[in-house]
């Protein structure tokens, strides 16, 4: 007997597939073949014509200090979001869920600032620290702390990373305590009666078994400070100053959109596409080799 | 080596009371099994003497000494759980090494240690492998290793065998009882099994609804049951419980008198183990056989006496029973009678 359920026709299963590749086709397939196609282009200055000009955006790019500093930037600023993404959500975690009273008001004040729109908290925290109006720039300055973000590169960058985090700590924070009420009881207590206090069973037992979730949360939040935190820097930095906050995303907006070097930009976002291929085959290789128990 | 006592201990859960005061004086050495029908507190006791709960009322003592307030770590206590909770990410030698090297013990130390346990356990061959690569019979032994290299003074086992299968649990269950006279180290172990209970306690408690009914060994609650929930809770099958009444020295149930015992009069409860009746044509008890269930070496049968009381003798041999088949007689001797107040259900002769 056949085990498989099979369709004979081929229509019905056309029907099914079809939205999926439909989808795919239109906001992935096209868009990056016409950025692979248009990176092979220079474009004249006010957009009439262009000229092709087969590998010479890629030569320039490689070349561009300001491109490879962008690299560095990004790595920088996405080495900072996760970390300050994941670690405080992890804490946070931890103490909920030795919580047993009002545990529920906790976790529900917790999650909110996930439901704020990346832009909207850039603005957030781009008034509160704002130089002239700003509150926490304010308080900064009554103790002797002279604010500048929009001058400071290191605070520009400090206050883009904390305003992406932000909202990244509900997010994992939610993973993170379903994980750990997923710990069996039993398994702590072993180790507690093995002798082990609090932080010796976190970082021996609970740490370990928390890995799958620890490196579904690192991907996840390497993604995230690469692509969708452009809202939050166009907001409070548009990558300024002196391009200290310029991840390549961003760069592949100004360069395209408002440097109109549409060549360049599309050569950007087909490098892009290929470094993020390639971290998420590192990560998947190496790091989820140790993550298995 | 360590004597643990309890002193009147209770346990609240809010307003709720779930251990109503238990006392129990364990000798070094000694094997206590804690046996109870589920949701009797049995559980929640021992992990008490763990200092997994907290005590609400009354005194653990440990060696002679006050351990209500000491953190588990600190009553030199191991334990095995139900599920074994061994670390799923660590290899059986370092799940059986986990304490050792939390108490700073020097590696060759742990692995010398780890090694003559498993030498005991016959684990020498598994000492790489991760606890989901073992059977449940395997993982058994880790937890048990994981409890003896430590050599604590004081075992705890929370129903350690209900996860493995019949066979596997009377293997077991002679292993554990070995180790623990070899090691002669105290040990408290609770079970639903009526069959654990018997075979491996020096002596037990039967808790039920938070209260100990007995504490005594196998035997002195086997043939001296002092409440009617132990005579009906130990033995198999159950204990056979009529309702009679006590007058004029005798004992009147469905159609059957019988002698009682000397000064009890009114309304009793009778017990009869099934194994204690014996086929007899003058028996004074009839019984209308419904069911037979030959087990080999000795045949259970199950019928009704003249009142419509259900009742279940065990008979040596086989006994051929056709359905609906007529009367059977039995006798029964009068030791082995077992009366109970009907309102308390306190033993009275």
């Amino acid at each position: 007997m056949e085990k498989r359920v099979t369709f004979k026709g081929w229509l019905l299963p056309l029907c099914l597939i079809a939205p999926q590749v439909v989808i795919s086709a239109v906001f992935f397939f096209y868009p990056a073949g016409q950025a692979v196609w248009q990176s092979l282009f220079i474009p004249d200055p006010f957009g009439l014509s262009s000229r092709f000009v087969g590998l010479g955006n890629f030569e320039y790019l490689l070349g561009d200090p300001y491109y490879r500093s962008a690299f560095v930037t990004t790595a920088i600023f996405s080495t900072l979001v996760t970390l300050t993404a994941m670690v405080p959500a992890l804490f946070l975690a931890v103490l909920a869920d030795r919580l047993v009273k009002s545990a529920g008001v906790y976790r529900t004040l917790l999650i909110w600032p996930y439901a704020v729109a990346p832009a909207v908290a850039g603005v957030l925290w781009l008034f509160m620290f704002n130089t002239r109006v700003g509150v926490v720039a304010w308080y900064l300055g009554q103790l002797g702390y002279d604010w500048n973000h929009v001058l400071n590169e290191g605070e520009a960058m400090g206050l883009v990373v904390v305003a992406s985090s932000w909202g990244r700590i509900s997010y994992n924070f939610l993973f993170f305590f379903a994980a750990l009420q997923a710990v069996p009881r039993s398994i702590i207590e072993a180790a507690a009666i093995d002798g082990a206090r609090f932080w010796r069973r976190f970082f021996t037992i609970v740490l370990p078994l928390l890995s799958p979730t620890t490196f579904f949360l690192l991907v996840v939040n390497v993604v995230y400070a690469f692509f969708e935190t452009f809202g939050v820097i166009h907001t409070i930095t548009s990558g300024g100053p002196q391009q200290a906050t310029t991840i390549l995303v961003y760069k592949v907006f100004s360069d395209g959109f408002v440097g109109q070097d549409l060549g360049s930009s599309a050569a950007q976002s087909v490098i892009l596409l290929v470094v993020v291929g390639l971290l998420t085959v590192v990560q998947f290789k190496f790091v989820e080799k140790r993550v298995h128990y | 080596m360590a004597t643990v006592d309890l002193d009147n201990i209770k346990k609240r859960f809010g307003n709720t009371e779930v251990i109503k005061g238990v006392s129990l004086s364990v000798q070094d050495g000694e094997f206590i099994v804690i046996v109870g029908p589920s949701g009797c507190g049995k559980s929640t006791l021992l992990r008490m003497v763990a200092g997994l709960e907290t005590i609400s009322e009354g005194e653990l003592r440990i060696n002679g000494q006050r351990a209500n307030e000491r953190e588990p770590m600190d009553r030199d206590i191991a334990m095995v759980f139900q599920n074994y909770a061994l670390y799923p990410h660590m290899s059986v030698a370092q799940n059986m090494g986990y304490g050792l090297k939390i108490a700073g013990l020097p590696k060759p130390e742990i692995a010398a240690k780890v090694a003559e346990a498993a030498k005991l356990l016959q684990l020498t061959d598994l000492l790489d492998r991760k606890p989901k690569q073992l059977s449940g019979g395997q993982r058994q032994r880790v937890a048990m290793g994981r409890a003896i290299v430590r050599a604590p003074s004081v075992f705890l086992f929370d129903e350690p065998l209900s996860n493995l299968d019949a066979k596997l649990r009377v293997q077991m269950r002679l292993e554990i009882r070995e180790l623990q006279s070899k090691l002669g180290i105290t040990s408290l172990y609770v079970t639903h099994d009526q069959v654990e209970a018997m075979t491996m306690a020096d002596r037990m408690i039967v808790m039920n609804a938070g209260v100990a009914e007995q504490i005594g060994t196998p035997l002195d609650v086997y043939e001296r049951p002092e409440t009617l929930f132990a005579a009906q809770f130990i033995g198999s099958p159950s204990m056979n419980v009529i309702e009679a009444e006590a007058r004029d020295g005798m004992l009147h149930f469905a159609d059957i008198t019988l002698p009682a015992p000397s000064g009890i009069t009114g309304p009793v409860m009778l017990g009869v183990r099934p194994e204690h009746l014996a086929p007899d044509p003058e028996g004074p008890i009839e019984m209308q056989v419904l069911l037979a269930e030959p087990l080999g070496a000795n045949t259970l049968l199950h019928g009704r006496l003249t009142s419509g009381a259900g009742f279940t003798a065990s008979l040596p041999g086989v006994h051929r029973v056709a359905p609906g088949e007529g009367a059977l007689r039995l006798s029964i001797e009068a030791g082995n009678m077992h009366l109970f107040d009907a309102k308390t259900g306190r033993r009275i002769g």
